[in-house]
């Protein structure tokens, strides 16, 4: 509690204690929406340096969501989880509309042998080409399979959305895989 | 399987997404230290003016007014 009552003043130790504790779960959130190493370390930067720039209004007695009032200690989390979340859409809507996808995701080892390489890069494009807001809720709600709960913490949106953006995401993505001849 | 309602989800697809993307490894780490490009970036000059930033939002509100029926779908896209 110290530590977070110290970084919301400023105190660039504290902010290297939370950094050192947090920066792998943030790293993990990030890859998972943008999928690339590189550009996630890049994103996790980013997304403490916006922490830090953000630390007089971080509230640590504040509860984001009822399961975190008893456990002030552990707002953190999700208040930086929140703000990867917003760093990653920021690059999504910056980004190219095809995502270039490295080899080993283009063609998994557990993947289905009836479904052709091809047909998975096509699909994998496909998710790229979805507008970034159903596109990041795509991946963390199917890709990723993550509880929409957790998913709309993230986004900041109900899980009503949520499930409304994957089911916008996924008619989105039909159409256009029918439209290339690939009836799933 | 097709549907129209949200809280149905789409096998089909669902499935083939799921093989397009694996699911990133939950224990997945950074290749190296990020603390020093943290400090790096939390000591950077601010940058200059984004001028080009600027002339693009002036451009958006100008093309708002001029056409408003535009809004919903730049919503739609944000």
């Amino acid at each position: 509690m110290n530590v977070l009552n110290d970084f919301r003043h400023g105190d660039i130790d504290a902010f290297e204690a939370l950094f050192r504790q947090h920066q792998r779960a943030v790293y993990g959130w990030i890859l998972r929406v943008v999928r690339n190493p590189a550009t996630a370390e890049e994103l996790t930067v980013e997304t403490f340096w916006r922490i830090y720039q953000a630390h007089a209004r971080f509230d640590p007695a504040r509860s984001l969501k009822p399961e975190y009032s008893l456990e002030p200690e552990r707002s953190f989390e999700p208040w930086a989880r929140r703000i990867a979340t917003r760093v990653a859409l920021d690059h999504l809507r910056t980004g190219r509309p095809e995502c270039e996808l490295p080899a080993e995701i283009a063609a998994p080892v557990s993947a289905d042998a009836a479904v052709s390489a091809e047909i998975r890069l096509k699909t994998a494009q496909a998710l790229g080409r979805l507008p970034p807001k159903l596109r990041i809720a795509a991946i963390l709600a199917v890709v990723e399979e993550l509880p929409h709960k957790e998913v709309a913490a993230a986004l900041g949106i109900s899980v009503a959305a949520v499930k409304l953006r994957v089911f916008r995401a996924l008619r989105i993505l039909r159409k256009d895989l029918e439209h290339q001849g690939i009836t799933p | 399987m097709k549907t129209t309602n949200p809280n149905r989800i789409d096998d089909g697809i669902q499935k083939l997404v799921q093989q397009a993307l694996p699911p990133i490894e939950p224990d997945a780490e950074p290749a190296r230290d990020l603390w020093p490009a943290v400090l790096r970036r939390m000591n950077a000059r601010p940058s200059a003016l984004p001028w080009f930033d600027l002339a693009l939002m002036a451009g958006l509100v100008v093309l708002l007014a001029a056409s408003p029926e535009s809004i919903p779908v730049l919503l739609y896209y944000l």
